[in-house]
């Protein structure tokens, strides 16, 4: 019973955040063009060199990731502060966590398609080929998105008590995420280069250990953040 | 009304709560009896609805304790949330899903198996059937209330806290508002209001308490109550 209903809060969270992210359409549209502009402005910067292009491209991609999350984090929970409702959330039963998990989820699934549109528009626009090696390519990218989602949620939790939670939020993230941000770019760049070297093992380890650590710490920290 | 009053079902003492410097709750005590309806007053800024958050567990006292239903606000939040029914001033909807969705997402987050029957009769009881399937992003003040209303009786409180509970309400509204009181306490349970006028709870309060500077003074019982509605109803 204690199982499948933390499961049922989760599954709820989740379709709740997804269903009026996708009804209210501004948000993930506004979220999708930030991240294609952040690639656009990237090519103007880098010039027509297209092998400049190629070696930024990697980079330009998890920032334009990294801060077209941000804004994702923020309506997160902007939903529940614009009509009250994150009081009454915090009040039904049951663990607090499952909050966080369902958001997460629902988060997971936002960034992962903005991801989509990241990448098929970053390969055009930089002229990137697929690796021979794009299933752990795709692995490396999942990590990283578990890695950059799981502080994201949290931090976004921790910063919507605040008035300046805009401000906050890529203010107590970035420090956070520059492990995760190393890691992920070291791993594509080494994987769109053949990986000769092998990098991209030791990369993917250590964010599978990142991403686990902080899975675990969040789940436990979350109830004292939300708490007012 | 009060034929229930055997037990206490609320009981807090000397809460305190501050933000920043300032004392908002220096020491607020109340006793809610189970069948009883307590109303209270005060000035804006006097701490009414910061004693209910703090009942409610969505604030912790700086100092004091309470229970409610038998449960220590601080030791057992869990529990007292299983057993409250909150209502802030704000209705706490979603503005993107349907009336129906929302108290279906409401159900979920209960823990109601199958709860379609109860969802359709709580829609029923607000008389908002006819708008379910609509977003509540296009509902009036009134019936985002009634709403608010739906919810709260779908996971069948003991204990009810409700936060000026009518504001935005229309005499149907109020009647329906004063039914969901009745229907708890009238099941063994109690509630705490907060109200901004007595109007509207006309009949349904059993007991009045005054919040005054963080202090909450001793109730006014039923033999007071009645000639302060009735002179309320006279104005």
């Amino acid at each position: 019973m204690g199982r499948s209903a933390d499961w049922g809060r989760i599954r709820a969270i989740a379709w709740k955040d997804l269903t009026a992210e996708r009804r209210s359409k501004a948000g993930f549209y506004s979220v999708a063009a930030l991240g294609i502009t952040i690639l656009v402005l990237f090519g103007f910067a880098l010039g027509p060199d297209t092998r400049a292009l190629r070696d930024a491209a990697v980079g330009a991609l998890w920032l334009a990731v990294f801060f077209a999350g941000v804004l994702t984090f923020n309506r997160s929970y902007q939903v529940e502060l614009d009509s009250g409702a994150l009081d009454t959330l915090l009040l039904y039963g049951g663990g607090r966590w499952t909050i966080f998990t369902g958001k997460l989820l629902a988060n997971l699934a936002f960034v992962m398609m903005m991801l989509v549109i990241v990448l098929i528009v970053g390969a055009v626009l930089f002229q990137v080929e697929v690796p021979a090696q794009w299933p752990t390519l795709l692995a490396v990218l999942a990590l990283g998105v578990i890695g950059l989602v799981t502080l994201g949620t949290f931090y976004a939790a921790m910063a919507s008590r605040s008035r300046a939670r805009e401000v906050l939020l890529p203010l107590l993230l970035f420090p956070m995420m520059v492990p995760v941000l190393l890691a992920a770019i070291q791993a594509s760049k080494a994987l769109f280069g053949a990986d000769l070297m092998q990098e991209s093992g030791a990369w993917m380890r250590l964010l599978v250990a990142y991403d686990l650590v902080f899975l675990i710490i969040t789940h436990l920290a979350f109830e004292y953040v939300i708490e007012v | 009304m009060a034929s229930w009053k055997s037990h206490t079902l609320l009981d807090a003492r000397d809460i305190a709560r501050r933000f920043g410097a300032r004392w908002v709750l220096r020491g607020a005590s109340i006793t809610v009896a189970s069948g009883e309806v307590v109303g209270l007053l005060g000035a804006n800024g006097s701490g009414k609805s910061t004693f209910l958050r703090v009942l409610a567990t969505l604030l912790r006292p700086n100092a004091g304790s309470a229970t409610i239903a038998g449960h220590d606000i601080m030791r057992e939040p869990d529990a007292v949330r299983h057993s409250i029914g909150f209502l802030a001033h704000t209705p706490g909807l979603y503005d993107d899903l349907t009336a129906r969705e929302n108290l279906v997402f409401a159900a979920a987050m209960l823990g109601l198996p199958d709860a379609d029957d109860d969802i359709h009769c709580a829609l029923e009881r607000v008389a908002l059937t006819h708008v379910a399937d609509e977003r509540v992003r296009g509902f009036s003040a009134g019936m985002q209330r009634r709403l608010a209303i739906a919810r709260l009786s779908l996971s069948r409180p003991r204990v009810l806290l409700l936060d000026e509970p009518y504001s935005n309400l229309d005499t149907a509204g109020t009647v329906l508002m004063n039914s969901l009181i009745t229907d708890t306490v009238d099941a063994g349970g109690a509630a705490l209001v907060v109200l901004h006028e007595l109007a509207p709870s006309a009949g349904v309060i059993d007991r009045l308490a005054t919040v005054h500077e963080g202090r909450i003074d001793s109730g006014l019982y039923e033999a007071e109550v009645e000639p302060r509605l009735a002179l309320v109803g006279a104005d």
